[in-house]
């Protein structure tokens, strides 16, 4: 367990850490190339087009497409990254990616950008609040949402160091560095990021700081509440949620649908090896107009809205 | 435009000119609809203005008192990104008042930045995804075909979105069923989202591609209001085959400091751009 995690103000648009990654990884190995659908600037994949444009393969606006593309290059050896907008990347190429990348186990990187609510008002053809429910339950690929610019660039980098299929999640919605003390990343177990024993948060990706800071408003009424990162969703760290459990409540928060994410992989530990009581925070499905900072508000995914679901849940317990 | 099949016949001089009126009010409405919403893809909103106001206001049969009128002629605006232009189209047809347009992308607004049918009258089916519109638009067809009902069926495409294989899937379902009430546009700007087409995915020859494909082709100033009337209001009986209407155009057309760049794909002008280009649309 790590000491209790500061941030600083300042916001950072994880596709920086993101491209500045994959360019560092890419002078070293030149297996690295980089699959996009008509995305170079949306991707933040500009800088590595102009230093490797052979190692960098446009298929248009074409997503089943490009998903194939990728399995074929992996077969030839190559480690594609496959960059594009997540609602297009998952929803669009999802049985291309359980039959060629999961389930044949392809060496493919997808790297889904501006997810979860990131689009805001442009709708939920243009969200990714699905994608947790639709790539976990099919197994055979690694699921990472990570919650800020060093969680992103470890990400990438477990991600061209290990064989397989992976979905990296980056948001481009801004966030705070968080502190992330000794921790060494890794898929295998989460990251608690503040201790205590009457509640636990379990969040992941930009929701991560907002639980900290809900965990530091508690601490002044004296209620202790653990956070727990939970930035692998697959394969799932099921000791740690157990562990939560132990406390008696658990409020899951999350940057997508509560059907089938985050809570409901918690919820499925919990009820099967240490029942207690739940809050799932999340969306309740397709959301109306809004931009990405009036919607998490008005679902209530704000610090204050975690306390309240946290304050609740400790002192009834 | 009320139910009038006869106009459909001629393409007369006051038909054209409301058309050409229409395009204009079209696009400072997207514009303004843009600016106020802070976001928006003004580049595809100017170049598909003249296809929007030539099916609007001199092409379709539809009653927006009754948007669900079994027999009306169905417009799928599978490039869902224009918006701007689509909802006033909308609007000045009559589906819902023009001063929803000033709602675009607000708060709870019906209008966000990508059609949705379940809430909006007007809009026969959700886009936003790319390559979604056209076998949408098959499935109407074969619908009016099995039911031998003389509406048509229209479907504006980007050029960019030919690139989506589904395009292409429901392109030869059209063409082995002979679907001749259906007419796809392609919006033939010539720019994606990031670059040219021919840049990234080429598509030339895209006459040959949909002739293959067992259409027939026609290719038009998509700008030239005459052109587009006649060519899309001429009675589809003729035809044993659907008909693929290539309107070539310019990206930003309308407004010359956004005319062929791809910067204007995406993206919102300030004061100064924002006057230049009103001042441009002036009647
Ligand atoms: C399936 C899908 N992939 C990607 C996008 C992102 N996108 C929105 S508009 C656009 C470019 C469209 O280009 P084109 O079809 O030529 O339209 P136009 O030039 O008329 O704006 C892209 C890639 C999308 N909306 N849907
Ligand atoms: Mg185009």
């Amino acid at each position: 367990m790590t000491a209790a995690s500061s941030t600083t103000a300042q916001l950072y648009d994880c596709r920086k850490a993101f491209a500045e990654t994959l360019e560092a990884l890419a002078e070293r190995d030149e297996r690295i190339v980089v699959v996009v659908n008509d995305s170079i600037g949306s991707s933040n994949v500009g800088g590595f087009a102009k230093r490797w444009p052979e190692r960098l393969i446009n298929v248009g606006i074409a997503e089943q497409n490009m998903i194939g593309v990728a399995a074929g290059l992996a077969n030839g050896g190559k480690i594609p990254f496959v960059c594009g907008a997540a609602c297009f990347l998952t929803g669009r190429a999802l049985e291309q990616i359980k039959a060629d990348l999961a389930y044949s186990r392809a060496n493919v990187k997808l790297c889904g950008m501006a997810s979860g609510v990131a689009y805001g008002e442009l709708g939920p053809t243009h969200h990714s609040i699905e994608d947790y429910g639709w790539l976990r339950t099919m197994g055979g690929i690694k699921l990472v949402v990570p919650s800020d610019p060093w969680e992103t660039g470890e990400a990438i980098k477990t991600a061209a160091a290990t064989s397989g299929p992976y979905f990296v999640r980056i948001s481009r919605m801004g966030v705070p560095m968080l502190n992330h003390a000794d921790r060494i990343f890794n898929c295998e177990t989460a990251e608690v990021m503040h201790d205590g024993n009457d509640v636990a948060i379990i969040a992941n990706g930009v929701m991560v700081s907002r639980a900290l800071a809900a965990a530091r408003a508690l601490e002044g009424e004296g209620i202790r509440a653990r956070v727990v990162s939970l930035a692998c969703l697959s394969p799932l760290d099921e000791n740690v949620i157990v562990e939560a459990a132990k406390t008696g409540a658990i409020v899951t928060v999350e940057e997508h649908s509560v059907r089938g994410g985050l809570g409901g992989a918690v919820a499925e530990v919990v009820a099967a090896k240490s029942p207690c009581r739940m809050r799932m925070l999340g969306f309740p499905g397709f959301l109306p107009t809004g931009s990405a900072s009036w919607l998490m508000e008005h679902y209530g995914l704000t610090a204050e809205g975690i306390a309240v679901a946290a304050r609740d849940l400790a002192v009834r317990k | 435009m009320k139910l009038e099949p006869a106009e459909r016949m001629t393409v007369s001089e006051t038909t054209v000119a409301r058309v050409r009126e229409r395009a204009r009010l079209i696009r400072r409405s997207a514009l303004e609809m843009i600016v106020k919403a802070g976001n928006g893809h003004p580049g595809g909103d100017m170049s598909s203005a003249d296809i929007l106001a030539a099916l609007y206001f001199g092409v379709l049969r539809f009653d927006p008192k009754k948007p669900l009128d079994p027999g009306r002629d169905r417009f799928v605006m599978s490039k869902g990104h224009c918006s701007g232009a689509f909802y006033s189209a909308l609007a000045m047809a009559g589906f819902f008042p023009e001063a929803d347009l000033a709602s675009y992308m607000k708060p709870l607004s019906k209008l966000n930045a990508h059609p949705c049918s379940a809430y909006l009258p007007g809009v026969e089916t959700s886009t936003g995804p790319l390559g979604h519109g056209m076998p949408v638009a098959v499935g109407m067809a074969i619908a009016a075909q099995i039911d031998n009902a003389p509406y048509r069926v229209f479907v504006l495409t980007g050029d960019g979105e030919q690139q989506e294989g589904s395009n292409w899937e429901a392109g030869m379902t059209a063409g082995h069923r002979k679907l001749s009430n259906l007419t796809l546009i392609i919006d033939r700007n010539r720019l994606q989202q990031g670059a040219r087409t021919e840049d990234t995915v080429g598509l030339e020859p895209l006459a040959d591609k949909w002739r293959a494909f067992g259409w027939d082709v026609e290719e038009i100033d998509g700008h030239d209001h005459a052109q587009l009337l006649r060519v899309l209001a001429a009675p589809a009986t003729p035809r044993h085959k659907p008909l693929c209407v290539i309107a070539n155009t310019t990206k930003g057309r309308g407004v010359s400091f956004m005319c062929d760049q791809a910067k204007w794909h995406h993206g919102v002008p300030d004061a100064a751009q924002f006057a230049t280009a009103m001042k441009e649309l002036e009647a």
